[in-house]
């Protein structure tokens, strides 16, 4: 690891202010995956801000038809939230699945969805329950967060403060984990939300992407026979030693039915 | 640049001057001389550098020592009392839950994280929660049968 300058402020705007006087900043939320990094030395930052001890950012809460997640929120503490388990099953189980116990106890949600590791869980979760994520700036959508292979909405220097998930009336998210890291080699997330059907896939793609076909399908139908049928074209899914494209396509497929079944059961 | 960092180490008040970038793992091992933590793979696979961080198991290889400020930590030589073994420890023993002995600390610091969560899991709770620690020589086995023992133990079974 490369040396760097550690921060731990007290306040967001201290935070933000930490990472603009910063040469190269980086944000530490969970460190899960930013400290393996470092320690890759596939990133040297000149300054490294701590999140920790900056306060409005733990929490689960219910506001309204929604639950508000704190960006410092570890992976834990959403599996085993009585308020998330109740209004969105589908979530907690995401989170209970990610990585080890060990990562859960450290990672974040929004250390998560800012890193956009294409195989990550919580893209689909954003995505496909139609969340809402709120910065020290603003208010972003869901859909418009990640923007490619590791990119997301985010300026620099803009810091997540919660995600907003809307309850849906059903979902659930069914992945093919990779058996040793258990990063989805493909997730889906499928919801019956008010705003619609959504179905979200993380692991096949650059980025978290939708399946318009199996969302029509399944708004006139809502099982897994309504998509059995719903191709998904292998061109420019991801390839690598763990699976072809065309495997993933396939399994884009599997996961989808598995999770309208386990929604609609 | 150099750091203080104070916390308390198995009920002791440590404190000792570290880099920024120095990992949880290196003060304990290098600082503090607490070597019963391993370091295995040093990539956050193996878990042998379990250690508890506030009472969650964390791995101290993925860990800042800055991070750990005004930390409770809790190492594997935390938890013997007046040279009698922990249950759990006494339970690794007894049922032979190892072999070289290497990933043993992690396997003992994430098994009593399970049972303070769990305290009568089954083997396939078991199994799914060593996830994060990698055993080479023992094909798990003993090591689920030590950890149901172990947790027997400490709900005052036999």
């Amino acid at each position: 690891m490369y040396a760097f300058n550690y921060h731990r402020p007290d306040t967001l705007e201290a935070a933000a202010a930490a990472l603009a006087a910063a040469e190269d900043g980086r944000v530490m939320a969970g460190g899960q995956t930013l400290i393996p990094t470092l320690k890759q030395r596939l990133a040297s930052p000149s300054d490294v801000v701590d999140l920790a001890t900056v306060p409005g950012l733990g929490g689960v809460r219910r506001e309204g038809d929604a639950i508000v997640v704190g960006a410092m929120v570890r992976h834990a503490e959403v599996a085993a939230s009585a308020e998330v388990r109740a209004a969105i099953p589908a979530l907690a189980s995401l989170a209970d699945g990610i990585g080890d116990p060990q990562v859960r106890n450290c990672g974040t949600i929004g250390g998560s969805i800012v890193n956009a590791d294409p195989a990550a869980d919580y893209p689909a979760a954003v995505v496909g329950l139609g969340a809402t994520v709120r910065t020290d700036r603003r208010t972003i959508v869901g859909d418009d967060f990640f923007t490619g292979l590791f990119e997301t909405a985010l300026d620099e220097g803009e810091i997540v403060v919660s995600v907003s998930f809307p309850v849906p009336r059903r979902a659930a998210y069914v992945k093919f984990p990779n058996p040793a890291s258990r990063y989805a080699v493909v997730g889906v997330m499928v919801a019956d939300t008010a705003s619609g059907i959504r179905v979200a896939v993380t692991g096949a793609g650059d980025s978290v992407f939708r399946v318009g076909a199996m969302e029509t399908a399944l708004a006139g139908n809502f099982s897994a026979d309504a998509i059995r049928n719903v191709a998904v074209s292998q061109d420019a899914l991801n390839e690598d030693i763990h699976a072809s494209a065309e495997y993933r396509a396939h399994l884009v497929g599997v996961m989808a039915r598995r999770a309208v079944a386990a929604a609609a059961g | 640049m150099s750091v203080n960092v104070s916390m308390n180490v198995n009920g002791r008040a440590v404190c000792g001057e570290v880099e920024d970038r120095t990992l949880l793992v290196e003060f304990l091992r290098e600082n503090l001389r607490l070597t019963g933590t391993h370091v295995g793979c040093d990539t956050s696979q193996c878990g042998a550098c379990v250690v508890h961080v506030d009472g969650r198991s964390v791995k101290a290889c993925t860990m800042l020592a800055v991070q750990a400020e005004g930390a409770e930590v809790t190492t594997i030589e935390g938890l013997a009392q007046d040279g009698k073994l922990h249950p759990m420890q006494e339970a690794f023993r007894e049922n032979h839950g190892l072999q070289c002995g290497f990933c043993t600390p992690g396997m003992v610091m994430s098994a009593l994280d399970l049972v303070e969560r769990n305290p009568d899991p089954s083997s396939a709770e078991v199994r799914e929660w060593l996830e994060g620690n990698l055993c080479r020589c023992t094909g798990y086995h003993n090591i689920v049968k030590s950890i149901l023992a172990g947790a027997s133990a400490m709900r005052g079974g036999s």
